[in-house]
């Protein structure tokens, strides 16, 4: 197979088959969850629990100030990478232009050295997120393989993505169909492993938000 | 697979929820949890990580309600939970865990960890995987109706005291009575004076009041030990009293998880609203203190500060009165570093007072108090539940601390302003 018809494959038929997956194992996670419900709380709300729960949603991005202090760097890492990812994935150029061709929505880039910065910083930060997993005591005594399994999925597509970007190593057309297919790998394994938290984790502070809410802390 | 496992295993699934699957699902293993929990923190040993502590409930979620779980389990490949991986989470699920809630409050992905602690303990209490000491309170309390043996005999006796120092008359089994008092036996045998200050200040304040001799005792071990049928045994019979009697208002001693089995987790139990309101003391006395009937005069000289009880606090919302109540009496109040919903647990909730085997582990997690109080420098230390009261006495005395321990009802009856209208 030539570099071009290996590009073919994998953005044509690969990357629909790779997307199927990705949005039927959303979809099937979602069910699992949702099936499940929760049991009406007899007890008499000292408030209504939505308006805390949509409020934890969205507090629990910021650390409470004694765990900031406690847990400083896995939360500046974890900050730095998910904004990083953001970025790239949002706002570069040809992702956007993706997205146009095949839905027609369109929003406007941000500038190649910003994004080019943001990525960067969401690779060393992995790097050192993935250090710290291996240095830390708790954190060795936690991860298992799946963790690594999700790092991976996490870490090849921005590293591809700004090889293929920037012409490096490889011939551009191959390093795009790496990038391309670790794309790819990232939305099979994504909704099998923790990367779900992705979407879950709104559930989980919603969940959590309103029960401790209609008991009248904020939490 | 043995049929302890299979019991164990069955109470999980039951246990499971949308919530915790979503929790279960979340978890990104950022390790924040372990840092949140005295255990942890005051020990330094990993498997003391909150998130941890649920591996035999993970397991069951992963492979019963996922689609790749269900495949691995089909396969023979899923993570067993077996009698040794049970007898193994025992420790981690109940000596080393009080339920305290704080890793809950930390979490990035916004998992109720602690609840998802109470949860595992269903299963394990169901297939006999739970402490001894545990045990044997809820057995004294679903045969004598306390977790500590006692009786309305006791109960009895302290009332005979109670009237001959206050000249008070304390009302027993009162019909239409409004509100029912509840007491915890840590109260009846070692804090009398709960009693005693209850029927003064309700005495000046003319509160309509009774205790009930057959539901007396506000603890509730079930709720410890994880088994809702025990915990629903034993908050029946206070919703019978309580509505045969008639009461607007039952009052929950100053003890934490009793508040929470009678104001949270009752309702729930037997599967209905109340029909009467479930508060705790200080809730009634800031009522109470609002409405102008709560007088307090002078004011305490030494330097206080007040330990949070976490199932009062952080996880049952009594976040305000506490304080409010205090500054009617104490002047020179302090609070801890990360007092009020983040306070750090006494290290003896969630029943790890009563494991033996906990004992040395429960005041190495003092340690998290102690620091605390060293950052404030009280004379004094005023707190809101017996149970609390009994680990921070042993703690300080264990580091030779010289702070006395006071309950706040307590507190503020040595500072009520009496006129001398003594009705029941
Ligand atoms: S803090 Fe939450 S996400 Fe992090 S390890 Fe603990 S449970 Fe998992
Ligand atoms: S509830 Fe408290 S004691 Fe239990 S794991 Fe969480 S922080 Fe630790």
């Amino acid at each position: 197979m030539t570099t071009v018809a290996f590009l073919d494959f994998v953005r044509g038929p690969l990357f629909q088959i790779a997307v199927a997956i990705f949005f039927a194992g959303l979809f099937i996670r979602f069910v699992e969850i949702l099936v499940l419900g929760r049991k009406t709380d007899f007890s008499e709300p000292r408030q209504s629990g939505t308006g805390a729960g949509f409020k934890t949603v969205f507090s629990r991005s910021v650390p409470e100030a004694g765990t900031f202090k406690r847990s400083a760097f896995t939360i500046i890492a974890g900050y730095v990478f998910h904004i990083g990812l953001f970025v790239a994935l949002v706002f570069l150029a040809p992702h956007i232009a993706l997205v146009r061709d095949t839905t027609g929505l369109s929003w406007p880039n941000l500038p190649t050295p910003v994004v080019d910065f943001a990525t960067v910083a969401a690779i060393g930060a992995l790097v050192a997120i993935l250090v710290n997993r291996m240095r830390d005591k708790v954190l060795r005594f936690l991860t298992g393989f799946e963790d690594y399994v999700a790092w991976t999925a996490t870490f090849l597509p921005l590293l591809t993505g700004y090889m293929a970007f920037h012409h490096l190593l490889l011939r551009y057309e191959l390093m795009l169909a790496l990038h391309i297919l670790s794309v790819e790998l990232l939305l099979v394994v994504f909704p099998f492993t923790k990367l779900m938290h992705t979407f879950t984790l709104f559930l989980s502070r919603w969940y959590t938000g309103s029960a401790f809410g209609r008991k009248g802390v904020q939490s | 697979m043995t049929d302890r496992a299979k019991i164990a295993i069955n109470a999980f699934k039951e246990q499971i929820d949308g919530a915790v699957s979503a929790y279960l699902s979340s978890c990104v293993h950022c390790g924040l949890c372990a840092h949140a929990c005295l255990f942890f923190n005051e020990t330094g040993d990993p498997r003391y990580t909150p998130i941890h502590k649920l591996e035999p409930l993970r397991r069951v979620w992963w492979s019963e309600y996922t689609l790749f779980g269900k495949l691995a389990l089909l396969v023979g490949l899923a993570p067993k939970v077996t009698e040794e991986l049970l007898a193994e989470w025992q420790e981690l699920t109940y000596n080393a865990c009080s339920l305290c809630g704080r890793c809950s409050m930390v979490c990035p992905v916004g998992n109720d960890i602690a609840g998802m602690i109470r949860k595992q303990r269903e299963g394990m209490v169901a297939a006999g995987y739970s402490p001894d000491g545990l045990k044997g309170a809820s057995t004294r309390a679903v045969k004598i109706g306390s977790p500590m043996g006692v009786t309305w005999k006791a109960v009895a006796a302290q009332i005979g005291h109670v009237e001959n120092d206050t000249g008070l008359q304390i009302p027993v089994d009162k019909d239409g009575a409004d509100y029912l008092v509840l007491m915890s036996s840590m109260e009846i045998m070692n804090y009398p004076e709960y009693l005693e200050a209850i029927a003064r200040i309700f005495s000046e304040a003319g509160v309509s009041w009774t205790l009930s001799s057959q539901a007396f005792e506000a603890t509730n071990s079930g709720i410890q030990i994880g088994s809702s049928d025990i915990a629903r045994e034993l908050v029946s019979r206070i919703v019978a009293a309580a509505e045969k009697l008639g009461v607007k208002t039952v009052i929950s001693p100053e003890c934490g998880h009793a508040y929470t089995a009678l104001r949270w987790d009752g309702p729930n139990l037997i599967g209905r609203p109340y029909k009467f309101k479930a508060r705790h003391i200080l809730e009634v006395l800031d009522e109470l203190r609002a409405a102008g009937k709560l007088k307090t005069e002078g004011f305490e000289e030494e330097r206080m500060t007040f330990h949070d009880p976490c199932q009062l606090v952080r996880r049952g919302g009594v976040l305000e009165q506490p304080r409010r109540l205090v500054k009617m009496v104490v002047k020179d109040f302090v609070d801890m570093p990360e007092a009020g919903k983040m306070n750090w647990c006494c290290g003896a909730g969630g029943g790890v007072s009563a494991i033996e085997e906990a004992g040395e582990l429960k005041l190495t997690a003092f340690n998290a108090k102690k620091r605390q109080l060293e950052a404030v420098k009280p004379d004094k230390l005023i707190t809101a539940c017996a149970n609390c009261r009994i680990q921070l006495e042993e703690g300080l005395e264990e580091n030779n601390m010289d702070i006395p321990v006071i309950g706040l009802t307590e507190l503020l009856a040595e500072h009520l302003v009496e006129t001398g209208k003594a009705e029941g």
